[in-house]
């Protein structure tokens, strides 16, 4: 451009300095390469339910494909508020406390920049989903990482989060059952944090959008404990239960105050989740145990079969108890989660994501999506096995 | 139904190792429910789910609905097991509705199948009416679909 500055330096700081994901750069590299097993798959391999596709078809064919109201179809809304009170213990008014979104993505966007001055700092816990710290610098919050540890299964206590938290924190995040590590909380766990929420007087954002996804014992949304759901905004969709990542649908539930923040924005920049997408949505609610009760059996069987896998070929992991990842560490063989990572993907084909993508502290573990058929389950730990044997032996 | 049953229903040639894994159980002990379960007949045997269209066989495949009159002992069973001995009967059941039994017959054209039910199936006593559908095409068998299998259409790396 003549003699101007460089197009570079025009862009926003923030987004300037905010690195790509790490999980782009592998990807870059794995797309290149054929014939490789990805366990780097964020996403349910099972197929959305039939049911729901079909209903999405006559949706189109009725010509359902206009905009919507800025929440979203009421009759969504109260689908959505009965299943919410079901399934997590949390009393919605669908007028004016749930809000459709574009994906838990796009919520959680919506509830950071409802909430945060510039200069607000935001408690979250690493290793954790990728967009977390870029999502809190986009609106201008300063993100303050807490870091769980592999010792009690990547769980959050209270001592983690006291000693990071400033003056300045308004927010808190968490998001169990967690991405990358699989951890969920207990009850008791939860009640915990709670109190410090609430003690701090904190907004709650707690993403659960692997809700429905745990294997020994059944979730616990924070929501549900005494004193919080006024300070709370709970995140969900039907990305991972209900395997409809690209429908792009999820929705926020909160106090009418802080739904109708993230409204305006919501209205000014996104006016309204896909129309179609949130027929699907209505007709996934319709029955939610069958659909994803199978899907939850099936991952519990891939889950039992990679963690004894995994403690077959000495690798160690923490029981995996939710979502759809094995978080096992590979630390011992002297080399980082990157090095290892590629090297067993140029040996042996398999595809991993570095802890690293997920946050500093996540060095020295890889991320084992086990959202892929048993076939591939199969012949991705007969790869690794010997992957791990010859780094054992050399 | 039991896990362990699912698991076999879906794959049969599922290894026993690999289903320990998957039930979190010892080996021995699945072995040891897999053969009781053979011996108490619930599993009655492994077979392959095969797309026969893709084989140029010479093979058709009725479907035979029949009406039957129950015997005074044995209601629909004697005739139903009477029917089902026949090694062209491949699949039988007694239904609900406007007839009795439905019956999947295979022969190796049509005129055999017609001669079966003309000269096997009609005449047997109890038997009181039939009526013979060719099956044409398969799209889906126990539960699993006949045509390709639609690609992976995931990225290869997603958050
Ligand atoms: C923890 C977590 N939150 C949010 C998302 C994004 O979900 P959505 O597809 O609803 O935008 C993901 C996707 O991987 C995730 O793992």
């Amino acid at each position: 451009m003549n003699g101007s500055r460089s197009l570079r330096d025009r862009i926003n700081l923030t987004v300037r300095d905010i690195p790509r994901s790490g999980i782009r750069d592998f990807f870059d590299i794995v797309s290149t390469m054929k014939d490789v097993i990805s366990l780097g798959i964020g996403e349910p391999d099972f197929d959305t339910p039939w049911h729901v596709r079909e209903s999405t078809v006559f949706a189109l064919e009725r010509g359902v494909t206009h905009y919507t109201s800025n929440y979203g179809y009421l009759e969504l809304r109260r689908a959505l508020a009965r299943y919410v009170a079901r399934q997590f213990g949390g009393e919605y008014n669908p007028d004016d406390e749930i809000l459709v979104t574009v994906g838990v993505s796009e919520a959680l966007d919506l509830a950071l920049r409802a909430l945060l001055n510039p200069g607000d700092a935001v408690l979250y816990h690493e290793p954790c989903y990728v967009s977390y710290r870029a999502t809190i610098l986009f609106a201008h919050g300063m993100p303050l990482a807490a870091e769980t540890k592999a010792e009690n299964g990547f769980r959050l206590t209270r001592a983690m989060l006291e000693a990071k938290a400033t003056p300045k924190t308004k927010v808190l995040m968490l998001n169990f059952p967690n991405n990358p590590t699989g951890a969920i909380m207990s009850r008791q766990d939860l009640e915990d944090i709670a109190a410090f929420a609430r003690e701090r007087d904190l907004i709650v954002i707690t993403d659960e959008i692997y809700g429905e996804l745990t294997y020994d014992t059944p979730h616990t949304s924070i929501v549900s404990l005494p004193g919080m759901r006024d300070r709370t905004i709970f995140l969900h969709g039907f990305s991972k239960a209900w395997a409809m990542t690209g429908f792009r649908l999820g929705y926020a539930c909160g106090p009418a105050d802080l739904i109708e923040a993230m409204m305006k924005i919501h209205q000014y920049t996104m006016l309204c989740a896909s129309s179609m997408g949130q027929k699907a949505a209505i007709e996934a609610l319709a029955r939610p145990e069958v659909d994803v009760g199978e899907m939850v059996d099936e991952y519990r069987r891939r889950r039992n079969f990679i963690a004894s896998a995994f403690t077959e070929m000495g690798l160690a992991c923490h029981r995996p108890l939710g979502a759809f990842y094995a978080f096992p560490s590979v630390a011992r063989f002297g080399c980082t989660a990157k090095e290892f990572a590629l090297q067993l993907l140029q040996e042996e084909k398999v595809a991993v994501v570095p802890g690293t993508a997920f946050g500093a502290c996540g060095e020295g573990f890889v991320r084992c999506a086990y959202a892929t058929s048993m076939e591939n389950l199969k012949e991705a730990m007969v790869r690794m096995r010997r992957f791990v044997g010859r780094l054992q032996a050399g | 139904m039991d896990e362990l049953l699912k698991i076999l229903q879906a794959n049969a040639t599922e290894s026993r190792e690999n289903i320990a894994k998957m039930l979190n159980l010892p080996l021995a002990e699945v072995n040891q429910r897999i053969a009781d379960y053979e011996k108490r007949g619930v599993i009655r045997g492994y077979q392959a789910v095969l797309n026969e269209d893709q084989l140029d066989l010479d093979r058709v495949t009725a479907v035979i609905e029949v009406k039957v009159t129950p015997q005074r002992e044995g209601g629909f069973n004697t005739i139903a097991e009477r029917i089902s001995r026949f090694p062209e009967v491949r699949s039988a059941y007694l239904m609900s509705g406007s007839y009795d039994l439905l019956l999947f017959v295979e022969g190796r054209n049509l005129r055999e199948v017609a001669a079966f039910v003309s000269e096997r199936l009609s005449p047997l006593e109890g038997v009181l009416s039939t009526s013979t559908h060719f099956m044409l095409k398969t799209y889906k068998r126990f539960g699993v679909l006949m045509h390709q299998d639609t690609p992976d259409e995931r990225l290869s790396i997603a958050p």
